[in-house]
């Protein structure tokens, strides 16, 4: 695999690099746009206040200030804590968020690694080291609070990684293949009793799973109902409590980050990711390419709309009623999902 | 080499491309912002008091069981995955033989359930 820009003829390792770049660049597009809309503006808007006003149009710059500010925030390593871990701890959180982009198609050709088999199996295994990354900084701040916002993290992932799993079982089974792009066209091109008007968007057949994945995502996110890591009322900020400067805006940018990655993987997998169903338009045209990003960018929106909804909406659950619900509601009913999908699918 | 290992390869590319730009974006803080040290900045964060301890605090890990079984299920769904592509071509002889795979795995849940190791108290 090799290109020429500006005839210049480029290895398969730069080409590599530069599309790196480029997809760094574009996944702030998303990020910011949900913490603009969602946590200024919508959240504003819910308590009768107006948020940012100040930077730019309706305080559009006001990220691009906060940028500002916390580039010249001291940098302080508290002196008991484990330095190398402290320091490693957001690297670790950011990059392997960035790493489920890579999988996620935008467009017929708009995918970084072309046809990738193991597509959502790999989502689903390096969403869950960003918690690895959030464990890290728990224990390495040698702080009370921190290491107990760590180790609830864990918990949580544990519990909630498996339903999560197991919501996605359902759609491979009925899409048949964990490429993502395959999934997406699956339901471009499905159809629901023989009616193809739609296609077959698989929120509507897999409702069950698509119920379970949202709320398997609103805790792996930490998002309020389930945002005991950080509880702040309880634990100070959990495991950031000794973060200050550069290195607390890499987390909150990784939280975002991964807001905007799930919610990319939700619309995969149940709203028909970046196509419109085969029927409205041909989707091998090259136009899908510019229009695939638009149609995903607005499904990630709705989706992350309701992310943020919820989690301005709900109180926070308690420790041991959110592990209850896990594994006595939420992995007994994916299981039964996943049975019921099978044998509708075997006697269809 | 295969297409295959060729898209870990550009995984992993990224990943240090990823790694190189935070490390960018830090060294730009490192340059901008103000160093003044002093010895109360470098306390643990303990609600203003002295910090009591040192630091590592003992606090029970509850999750024991929890982990084991998330084992147990995780293996399953590997399992599962690789069944599910391929399940129109195995048809009804597939789809019993998961079904009793998965029952048995559920009753092992049910088992942990009455056993009440599922509350986190």
């Amino acid at each position: 695999m090799s290109a020429s820009l500006f005839g210049i003829e480029l290895s398969y390792w730069q080409v590599t690099s530069l599309r790196s770049l480029g997809i760094l660049a574009a996944v702030l597009l998303p990020a910011g746009t949900f913490v603009y809309l969602f946590l200024f503006k919508m959240v504003s808007f819910m308590q009768s206040r107006l948020g940012p006003m100040e930077a730019g149009p309706f305080g559009s710059m006001q990220l691009l200030a906060e940028v500002g500010k916390f580039l010249q925030k001291e940098d302080i390593v508290p002196e008991r804590a484990d330095a190398k871990l402290f320091k490693l701890a957001p690297y670790l959180v950011v990059s392997t968020v960035l790493l489920v982009y890579l999988a996620v198609p935008f467009g017929p050709e708009m995918t970084f690694v072309s046809n990738f088999d193991g597509g959502i199996f790999y989502v689903l295994a390096v969403s869950s080291i960003s918690a690895l990354g959030v464990l890290l900084a728990g224990w390495s701040s040698a702080n009370k609070y921190s290491l107990i916002g760590g180790l609830r993290a864990a918990g949580q992932l544990i519990a909630y990684e498996l339903p999560m799993v197991l919501a996605v079982i359902g759609v491979v089974i009925q899409a048949g293949t964990l490429n993502m792009q395959g999934i997406v066209m699956a339901q471009a091109s499905g159809s629901i009793f023989g009616f193809d008007g739609f296609g077959n968007p698989f929120f509507l057949t897999q409702i069950i799973a698509f119920v379970i994945f949202m709320i398997a995502v609103q805790a792996e996110l930490g998002q309020t109902p389930f945002d005991m890591p950080i509880a702040e009322s309880e634990l100070v900020t959990g495991y950031i409590t000794e973060y200050s400067g550069l290195r607390f805006l890499l987390f909150f940018i990784g939280e975002f980050a991964s807001a905007g990655a799930f919610a990319a993987v939700a619309a995969t997998l149940f709203l028909g990711g970046w196509a419109v169903p085969a029927a409205w338009a041909d989707l091998d045209s090259a136009i899908f390419n510019l229009l695939g990003p638009l149609i995903m960018l607005t499904k990630m929106l709705i989706l992350g709309g309701l992310i943020f909804f919820i989690r301005f909406t709900f109180p926070r659950f308690r420790e041991d009623q959110l592990q209850k619900l896990a594994w006595t509601v939420l992995i007994p009913i994916s299981l039964a999902n996943i049975l019921v999908t099978t044998i509708l699918k075997v006697a269809f | 080499m295969s297409e295959f290992y060729r898209n870990y390869l550009t995984v992993a590319i990224f990943m240090g491309i990823a790694f190189g730009l935070l490390a960018a974006v830090l060294g730009l803080g490192k340059l901008i912002r103000p160093v003044r040290p002093q010895a109360e900045k470098y306390l643990s964060y303990e609600s203003g008091v002295d910090p009591v301890g040192d630091g590592w605090a003992q606090t029970p890990i509850r999750y024991y069981v929890f982990a084991l079984l998330f084992v147990m299920f995780d293996v399953e769904a590997v399992f599962i995955f690789p069944w599910a592509t391929r399940l129109e071509a195995y048809g009804w002889f597939g789809a019993i033989e998961m079904i009793a795979f998965i029952v048995l795995l559920a009753l092992g849940l049910l088992y942990a359930w009455r056993k009440k190791v599922l509350q986190w108290i």
